[in-house]
This record gives C-alpha cells, sequence and structure tokens, in this order.
C-alpha cells in the first residue's frame, strides 16, 4: 500500500487538501498513516496550549482611545490623515531630515574630492542626533517630571497625570519615527535604546488621568526598574558628544555606534 | 483550529452591521468607526500577538492597522467583509514588524556561527540539539519556551501562513493575499511551517507524553 506523505497528511490536518475523500478513505484502512497523522496532531495539539494575554473587556475603548485623536474628521484620503497637527509635528521633523541631508549633500557634492558617500552619510547622522537628542531630552524631562510627581496632600486621593500622559502621546508617535529611521541607518544602538523608551511611553499613554498614589508609584516603579532614565541620558551624552566631535572636522570618518551598543 | 466560534446567523448580522458602520463613517460619522474598533479589536490583537509574539508590538500592530484602516475606507469594497480587511491590514504590518524586530535583534546578538561545513547555524539545529530529559521535560514552562522558540525560527511568511491558518482559520486565498503570493505556494509555506515545528517539538512533546503515561507529570 502507498502511504500518504507528510504534506498530504499536513494539508488534511489543516484543511487545505485537495483530494481530502481519498485521504479519508486510505487514512480508514492504514494504521501506519493514521499513527503518523496522531503525531503531527500531538504537536499541534501541544501549540494550541500557548497563551494569548487577555488585553481586558475595556481594551477596545482603550485602543479608540489611542487612535481617536490621530483620525481626520473625514476617512478615505491618505493627505487628510497627514493634517493633523500631531502628524504634521511628525512629518515636519521627517520631511526636515530628509530636507537637511539633501541640502548638506548638495554641499558635500560641490568639494568634490574625497568620499562624497562617507560626508553625505556623517551629514545626515549628524541630523539624526540633533533632531534625536532634542527628543530624548522632553522625553527624560517628562519622565523626571512622572517620577517626582506627588500628591500635594497626603489625604488626596488621586493625582492628575493628564498633563504627562498627553506628553508621552505625543512623543510616542516621534519615538516610533526615530526608531524606524535609527533601525534604516543601521543604528543598532539608538534603535534599541528608543524601543526601550517606546515600551515606557506606551505604559505612560496608557494609563488613566487620575491615577491613585499606589498606581502612581507602580509607574514609577515601572520606569526605575527598566533604567530607562539612565539609559536615555547615557545616549542623550553621547549623541551630543557625537555632535561636538563632527563639528569641527566633518572629514573624520570615525563613529560611535559600536560604543552605544553596550549600553 | 482556534478562531472563535459564531454561528452563521451571527456572523452575517455583524458583516452587515458593519457594513453600516463603514457607511456612516464615510458619511463623515467619526463614531461610527467606534464600533467597528471595539469590535474587532480583541480579534486583530490575538491575531497580532500571535504572529508577533510579544504584547507591545501586538498593541503597536492593532493601533495601525486600524489607523491604516481608517485612511483607507474609500478603498474598502462594500461586499467585502470589515473584519477580515482589517486582519489583512494588521498581518502585513505584522509581517514589517517582524522584519524590523529580526533586524533588531540580529544587531543586538553576536555575529552568527557557522558550522564545520561553512552552512549557517540553523537556529532550529539549536532547538534540536538540546537534549530532552525528563526532568526538564516534567515542567511544563520548558516546553512552553521550546514552542516559543520554534515559532520564533520561522520565517515571517511561515509564521503568518501558520497564525493565520491553523489560529485564526483564514482561507488560503485570504493568506496568499497577505503574501502575495499563489494558492500552492501558500499551501506549500503553511506545510513548511508545521513540518519545522514539528521537526522541533516533536521530541518534546513525545518525552512529556511518556511521562504523563508512566504517571511522573500531573
Amino acid at each position: 500500500m502507498k502511504h500518504m506523505t507528510e504534506e498530504e497528511l499536513i494539508a488534511y490536518r489543516e484543511g487545505v487538501a485537495e483530494q481530502r475523500a481519498v485521504i479519508s478513505e486510505h487514512l480508514a484502512a492504514c494504521k501506519e498513516c493514521r499513527e503518523e497523522l496522531e503525531r503531527i496532531e500531538a504537536v499541534l495539539s501541544a501549540l494550541d496550549t500557548l497563551p494569548v494575554p487577555d488585553p481586558g473587556a475595556d481594551y477596545g475603548r482603550q485602543v479608540w482611545r489611542e487612535i481617536a485623536p490621530r483620525l481626520a474628521e473625514k476617512p478615505g484620503r491618505w493627505w487628510q490623515a497627514w493634517l493633523q497637527p500631531r502628524r504634521l509635528a511628525a512629518a515636519g521633523a521627517v520631511i526636515a531630515l530628509i530636507a537637511g541631508a539633501f541640502v548638506a549633500g548638495r554641499f558635500t557634492n560641490r568639494g568634490g574630492t574625497g568620499d562624497n558617500s562617507a560626508s553625505k552619510e556623517q551629514v545626515r547622522e549628524r541630523i539624526l542626533v540633533v533632531a534625536v537628542g532634542e527628543h530624548l531630552g522632553h522625553s527624560e524631562r517628562m519622565l523626571v517630571e512622572l517620577s517626582n510627581a506627588a500628591a500635594n496632600d497626603p489625604k488626596q486621593k488621586e493625582v492628575n497625570i493628564s498633563a504627562e500622559q498627553h506628553r508621552a502621546e505625543d512623543l510616542l508617535q516621534e519615538n516610533r519615527l526615530y526608531r524606524q529611521t535609527a533601525m534604516q541607518e543601521g543604528d543598532a544602538g539608538l534603535a534599541s535604546v528608543l524601543d526601550e523608551l517606546e515600551r515606557v511611553l506606551l505604559d505612560v499613554a496608557h494609563s488613566p488621568d487620575q491615577v491613585t498614589p499606589a498606581q502612581l508609584e507602580g509607574i514609577q516603579k515601572k520606569i526605575e526598574a527598566r533604567g530607562i532614565l539612565f539609559k536615555v541620558r547615557v545616549v542623550n551624552k553621547e549623541l551630543q558628544q557625537r555632535q561636538e566631535a563632527n563639528e569641527p572636522a566633518p572629514s573624520q570618518n570615525g563613529t560611535t555606534k559600536g560604543e552605544r551598543n553596550k549600553v | 483550529m482556534n478562531r472563535m466560534p459564531q454561528n452563521v446567523d451571527s456572523t452575517q448580522a455583524i458583516a452587515e452591521s458593519d457594513a453600516i458602520a463603514v457607511e456612516r463613517t464615510l458619511a463623515g460619522d467619526r463614531d461610527a468607526y467606534r464600533v467597528l474598533v471595539e469590535r474587532h479589536s480583541h480579534n486583530v490583537f490575538r491575531l497580532a500577538y500571535r504572529m508577533t509574539g510579544n504584547r507591545h508590538d501586538a498593541e503597536e500592530v492593532v493601533q495601525e492597522a486600524f489607523l491604516r484602516g481608517y485612511q483607507k475606507l474609500g478603498q474598502f469594497a462594500a461586499r467585502s467583509n470589515f473584519g477580515t480587511w482589517v486582519y489583512r491590514i494588521a498581518a502585513n504590518y505584522a509581517i514589517d514588524r517582524m522584519r524590523q524586530r529580526q533586524k533588531e535583534d540580529a544587531r543586538r546578538e553576536a555575529p552568527r556561527t557557522e558550522s564545520q561545513d561553512g552552512m549557517e547555524d540553523d537556529p532550529l539545529s539549536r532547538v534540536k540539539d538540546e537534549a530532552p530529559t525528563p526532568e526538564r521535560l516534567t515542567q511544563s514552562i520548558e516546553l512552553r519556551k521550546q514552542m516559543e522558540q520554534a515559532l520564533t525560527a520561522l520565517s515571517e511568511a511561515e509564521r503568518t501562513a501558520f497564525v493565520m491558518r491553523h489560529w485564526e482559520g483564514c482561507g488560503i486565498e485570504e493568506i496568499a493575499a497577505v503574501l502575495k503570493s499563489s494558492s500552492n505556494a501558500t499551501k506549500n509555506t503553511v506545510f513548511r511551517a508545521v513540518h519545522k515545528l514539528r521537526l522541533a517539538l516533536q521530541p518534546f512533546v513525545e518525552t512529556r507524553a511518556q511521562a504523563r503515561a508512566m504517571g511522573t507529570e500531573s
């Protein structure tokens, strides 16, 4: 008797087999193929036990709260979404990066000597360094304020962190763009720190406007446990040094990406 | 397959109600989109989590899927199902996110090792090399770790095809559209995914079954 191939049995199990009736008939008569199918089934059943976290009953509303401020008045026209103030700010940052790199590239081209691509690379990196440095500075200030926030009165039942929450939402947009740019530029160390920062910003942006002192303490402990303030400061300092080192000697090719990867 | 069981009537009722919400949104009623977001967020989150393997990325995928859905709503064909459509947007974005995550992880890790014959070290072979000991296998947490590693070792296309077919019960044509591939190639991708998962996990699953049979694991 010709047995079924593994491919046929997997297709049968996953409901994509073309000759389902033929395979069913064969399985009814062939113990060996039935056992093989059971072995496949055992692996798939084990995989079915992998849990998916429950995002909570309120999740749909939470998603809406996150995206609603970023939606245009009317859907369907892609350019309208970019007219939202937040998107405009984020898009502006990226346009500034591209335009800066282009203009700088034109200037470095006129030199005509040496390695132009290396110069362009340096200029683009310098612009990214300045923009990201500013973003990290804003993020650091927000996190410091949140870390130091406390109830004015010990009897106060709730603390209003809506200002920090809204700032975290705005910073989240920028952070995403900078992380993606850093990835494209091959700056893994910076992308990694921005990724960690994004998780913290996401936590803060997801927090309610009013929190109890205990909830606030929980948020503060999370920030502290992740050591994100320290990492942000180290990277920001390093970016400043890179900026200073690059400015007086544009021909210098050295990069400190490797060093930051150690953070 | 784990897709949420729904009878035909309720599926049709939801699709009709979705179609009305889409029309109202297109007419300028932004709150109508809220209904769609609240109705489909959980399902999209489940797909995104299974594809990306972590909550942070899954949440980003959900938000981005609904944002892109809103921006492209004018292109949505009324005869389609909104749930299926937003699923496809989420799956596409999840693939981008997985790709990005792999690049980040690869850069963070030390350079990949090469075997003696100069071939790149296959992550699946690393899973297999860890000889299963009965002690380790009695812990379900260990098996879970192996399963997560085996899923991570799949390519983005394989993971997408497996998640969408096995866990979400999507049709081959739907998966093929996400993968920008033919039906036959997509079926083949599903096969490759299950084959690789089997290679990586069967020894662990069998040893656990034996331990259970001998009563050494509860």
